[in-house]
């Protein structure tokens, strides 16, 4: 006779850390966290809006905190966190498609997302240099 | 007695049929997808729009958002990003809060997601409509 679950561990199974990180595995956790950086990212843009909307003295208070050192530091972490998760998604949205599933593919598209990311993020930074910012 | 049979009677499809959990979880998981999809151009065209912005004042700024196509697009923005975070960020929640506080912090999530949607969209149109 089997003793009731209550009174033996449940198997459990290894702790994430165990597992050597791949790519993979890594841009899984990269896309949930980029997407919760950018709900953080979200509240900054409705502040900066409700700003803009309340008068020049507000929005400049506002622009002035955004074009601090730390302010442009967190910008560029947004712009990267936001081309990374867009590059993520539509992998994630080709998946839903049941394509791109073989081994192969998903390190291929794994390192596009890797590289379309750097690269967007650099070109959006260089083009807004360019501008004159 | 009459009952009794009447139960053994139904197949087990017809017993099967709108028991478990799996009769809605397709919403979320669509309303994600339609979202993310809604995003794609939104968001491009936000990125677009900030960097050709790099350098304009106030004003000019101001004379942007009061464009329709730059209002409209906005409030389709906060709409979709709002609904997309909500959405994902249930999704976080669930796999890793496992207490009573789950659903707090999933209906916090919500509420504040409708929060900050709807005072995106009202300084949109405060913007687009005065003057």
């Amino acid at each position: 006779m089997p003793s009731p679950t209550t009174t033996r561990p449940r198997p459990l199974s290894p702790n994430i850390q165990i597992y050597r990180p791949q790519l993979t595995s890594v841009l899984s956790i990269l896309d949930r966290i980029a997407g919760v950086f950018l709900s953080a990212c979200a509240v900054v843009l409705v502040v900066w809006l409700v700003a803009a909307a309340s008068g020049p003295q507000a929005y400049a208070a506002v622009q002035a905190a955004i074009e601090s050192w730390i302010g442009r530091i967190v910008l560029f972490g947004a712009t990267f966190a936001f081309f990374s998760h867009l590059c993520g998604g539509i992998r994630h949205l080709i998946w839903d498609t049941v394509h791109g599933f073989e081994l192969r593919s998903i390190y291929i598209s794994g390192w596009a997302v890797v590289v379309a990311s750097v690269v967007l993020t650099v070109a959006a930074w260089v083009v807004s240099a360019s501008m004159g910012g | 007695m009459a009952s009794q049979n009447r139960q053994n009677m139904r197949s087990p499809l017809a017993r099967a049929i709108g028991l478990g959990s799996a009769k809605e979880g397709i919403g979320p998981w669509w309303a994600e997808r339609v979202s993310a999809i809604a995003l794609v151009p939104l968001t491009l065209w936000f990125a677009a729009s900030i960097i050709a912005h790099t350098r304009s004042d106030y004003a000019t700024f101001i004379v942007w958002l009061r464009t329709p196509l730059a209002a409209i697009m906005m409030i389709l923005l906060l709409i979709a990003l709002f609904y997309h975070t909500a959405l994902g960020l249930q999704v976080v929640i669930e796999d890793y809060v496992h207490s009573a506080t789950k659903f707090a912090a999933v209906i916090a999530a919500r509420l504040g997601c409708c929060a900050l949607a709807t005072a995106g969209v009202v300084a949109i149109l405060r913007i687009a409509l005065s003057g």
